[in-house]
């Protein structure tokens, strides 16, 4: 399974329809929606956190939550 | 001045969109901190004149990316926005956005246009455009949303953009226009909320809507209306997902809208931010830079605040001695200059470092940079039960407990932030340093070890260490023993790099210095009085001192001073507070402290700091000659009568130091978790639990030591 854990730094992908319901709410507010680009731009030591930019928002999620987030891998 | 009107107006945006800043210019100095009845968080409240006959009453509602809250602070929002057929009610809700981060910035917007009250919407830091490669419709915009909007770059040049605000509330409140954006309902289930508005239409669907998800009703709302609609709120079936669909609906009607109206040439936009992130959170530069940075901060506390310091403790040594000569003598005089003087000052005396540390603090959140230690620090504070926000809360604590304790409301797990509560007492705060101060210099020798190192100073380093580590291992040990039902939830936002408001930074380090001041004033301030009243009063024996000691000398030859002298130590062991001391002799004897130190002990329960001040009371009216002695020589001269050497010799300094470092002896501190955890349990707990660690320590030092 491809998530957002498994990005590399500089990489990219698109939010995939199926974890629509393993989005929490609070990241779907701030623009993690299916469909939306996502890049990861840092990761902390141990990586972890991920600092990710995702529809245009810079954040910083735990793996744990990055880890259920699906995503196809742009090329 | 008088006005014909008044109208309540509520600020809410994202954080980091310079509401703040619009809050600040609105209202200027004309704001003041209260609370919200029934919750802790403050409540920043300001005046502002819209026009010759209309005032505005400006609330800042604190920073939220939704209604739905998951932290105390948003809480409140949602719950100032249902009350909203109250009085209070904000007549015009303001949502400040930023223009890079519009469409996250709309859906706080679309909700509140969904609660069907009049809202202007303040796009700021339109002077970034040109930078990013942004253009925005404005006009087009105002056309979609079927709302004032107003672009404003309140950094740059706030007085157009302010006025354009102003004006823009104004037009909005005359008009009062009010309907929903998004109409959620028709898209989701239409039958479903048909039947929700059915149980109240005075209520627009989405507030009724709120008040089943985020399970918060209004005061006014019947009983029968919240009991329907709980029956709604058991179908969580369907909540979670309407919840979710709510949400990318909202995300599709921004996407249209602004396709026509906004645009960005990514082309243009700069990469100041990357090249920033690469060294701030680099994963060795980072942390060297953290060090660093806490260095400097630390170095600069010591440096800046030394010479206020010393002056407000002239002032008020000498505004003391003024009054007493100067007011006629009786119990007035007595309980102005040495209860309420004393206590005064020993609030204002840590105003300097207090506010120095607030200081930096604020510098750093607000050019962004806060956000990327919390990146930086979290995996490694999740390993001792907490999260990577605790950072602040555990730096704040090197001033003091009490804002750090406030600090810790943005962390959303109730875990994490129960386990930063119980914690950063541990750290040394500025009412530790005096203590620390004169014991060091009494028992350490002000020698340089390897040319350089100063030997005093490099034990004050090990005591801040020893406070930090203490709280990791404290943390560590309730991480594994705490069985609370929290679920942790982190996201932070990493804000673009910007250079600092000083205005905002000013705001910042008054308001939390004021909750400092009237936070731990009022306590420390009373239970000074009561010090003073337990030191100046006493049973029978003591009323017969004056006149056993006066016959008792009768026919010795020794002058009106010494005998005065004799007669105050005499009453002060006489007194309430000397039979304290005595009467916990036995149980702190096995420490090295006898009962004049066992005093001082009971009396830093105001605060820890009156440890000093309680020992120079005591011992200036022992000693016995009329020259003026500093505190550090009449304790160093201070004799133990069982061993006759030196009282404060090594093994009781070393012992007084690891107590003062672990021992929960701040009320105000207790107040403040007693009220941010909502139960006596947790201040209770860490009373006993670091009382018990601090004697245990002691105990253990000095007994090797001696």
């Amino acid at each position: 399974m491809t998530t957002i854990a498994s990005l590399h730094i500089g990489e990219m992908g698109y939010i995939s329809e199926e974890s629509l319901n393993e989005i929490p709410l609070k990241l779907l507010e701030m623009g993690c929606l299916p469909g939306a680009e996502v890049e990861l731009i840092q990761l902390a030591p141990l990586n972890d956190p991920l600092y990710i930019c995702v529809n245009g928002s810079h954040l910083a999620i735990r793996k744990e939550t990055a880890a259920k987030i699906q995503i196809i891998k742009a090329q | 001045m008088s006005y014909k009107k008044t109208i309540n107006v509520a600020l809410i945006g994202n954080p980091n969109t310079g509401k703040t800043s619009l809050f600040n210019e609105l209202t200027g100095l004309n704001q003041k901190v209260g609370n919200y009845p029934g919750v802790t968080v403050d409540k920043k409240e300001g005046s502002s004149k819209l026009q010759s006959n209309l005032k505005a009453i400006i609330t800042d509602l604190p920073g939220t990316y939704s209604i739905n809250p998951t932290s105390l602070d948003e809480t409140i929002v949602l719950k100032t926005l249902l009350n909203s057929k109250s009085d209070k009610t904000p007549d015009v809700i303001v949502v400040v956005a930023d223009i890079e981060n519009l469409k996250r910035n709309l859906l706080l917007f679309s909700q509140i246009k969904d609660l069907e009250i009049p809202t202007v919407l303040a796009i700021n830091m339109a002077d970034q455009m040109k930078r990013k490669g942004i253009t925005v419709d404005i006009k087009l915009l105002e056309k979609e949303l079927g709302n004032e909007v107003v672009l404003l770059s309140i950094r740059k040049d706030s007085g157009k953009g302010v006025e354009d605000v102003k004006k823009a509330i104004v037009k909005t409140y005359d008009t009062a226009k009010a309907f929903p954006l998004c109409n959620v309902n028709n898209r989701i289930d239409p039958a479903y909320f048909d039947r929700l508005k059915e149980i109240n239409p005075k209520y627009s669907i989405y507030e009724l809507w709120l008040m089943i998800t985020q399970n918060s009703f209004p005061d006014k709302i019947s009983e029968e209306e919240k009991q329907a609609l709980l029956t709604f709120k058991n179908d969580s079936k369907n909540l979670k997902k309407y919840q979710h669909k709510e949400t990318i609906y909202r995300y599709q009607k921004i996407n249209e809208i602004l396709k026509k109206t906004y645009l960005v040439d990514r082309s243009k936009a700069s990469d100041l931010r990357a090249k920033l992130d690469k060294v701030f959170t680099h994963k060795i530069f980072g942390y060297v830079l953290f060090f660093t940075v806490l260095l400097v901060i630390f170095q600069s506390i010591f440096d800046w605040a030394n010479l206020p310091m010393d002056l407000i403790d002239t002032a008020f040594a000498n505004l003391s001695s003024y009054v007493n000569k100067n007011m006629p003598v009786g119990v007035l005089n007595s309980l102005i200059s040495e209860g309420i003087i004393p206590g005064i000052g020993g609030i204002i005396i840590f105003i300097p470092q207090i506010a120095i540390l607030f200081l930096f603090i604020s510098l750093l959140e607000e050019t962004g940079y806060m956000s990327r230690v919390v990146f930086l620090m979290d995996k490694i504070m999740r390993r001792f039960g907490m999260s990577g926000k605790s950072i602040i809360p555990l730096i704040s604590g090197t001033a003091c407990a009490i804002p750090a304790v406030m600090a810790t409301r943005n962390i959303s797990g109730w875990k994490e932030r129960l386990i930063t509560i119980l914690v950063t007492p541990f750290t040394t705060c500025a009412a530790r340093l005096p203590v620390y101060a004169i014991i060091i210099a009494l028992i350490i020798p002000d020698t340089k070890i390897f040319g350089f190192l100063n030997l005093q100073g490099l034990t004050l380093l090990s005591l801040y260490i020893l406070g930090f580590a203490t709280a990791i291992i404290a943390a560590i040990i309730l991480h594994k023993t705490l069985k609370v039902k929290s679920t942790s939830f982190f996201v932070v936002e990493m804000p673009d790099y910007k250079l600092p408001s000083l205005k905002n930074v000013f705001f910042d380090v008054v308001e939390k210095t004021k909750a400092f001041i009237f936070g731990a004033g009022k306590i420390i301030l009373s239970i000074s009085v009561v010090l003073w009243f337990l030191a100046s009063n006493g049973p029978q024996s003591y009323a017969d001192v004056e006149k056993n000691i006066t016959e008792k000398t009768a026919n010795q030859e020794i002058s009106e001073a010494k005998l005065n002298q004799m007669i105050a130590s005499s009453k002060l062991e006489n007194s309430y507070i000397g039979i304290m001391g005595k009467s916990i002799e036995p149980a702190i004897k096995p420490l090295g402290y006898d009962w004049k130190i066992g005093i001082a002990l009971i009396s830093s329960f105001a605060a820890r700091e009156v440890f000093v001040g309680t020992l120079a009371t005591i011992y200036s009216v022992e000693s016995d000659d009329d020259d003026i002695t500093t505190i550090k020589q009449r304790m160093a001269s201070e004799i133990n009568p069982e061993t006759g050497t030196k009282r404060f010799n090594f093994p009781v300094g070393m012992s007084l130091l690891v107590f003062y470092a672990f021992a929960m002896q701040c009320m105000a501190t207790l107040a403040i978790v007693k009220r941010e955890t909502k139960s006596w349990k947790w201040p209770l707990i860490q009373f006993f639990g670091m009382g018990v660690l601090a004697y245990i320590c002691s105990f253990i030092v000095f007994q090797l030591l001696s």
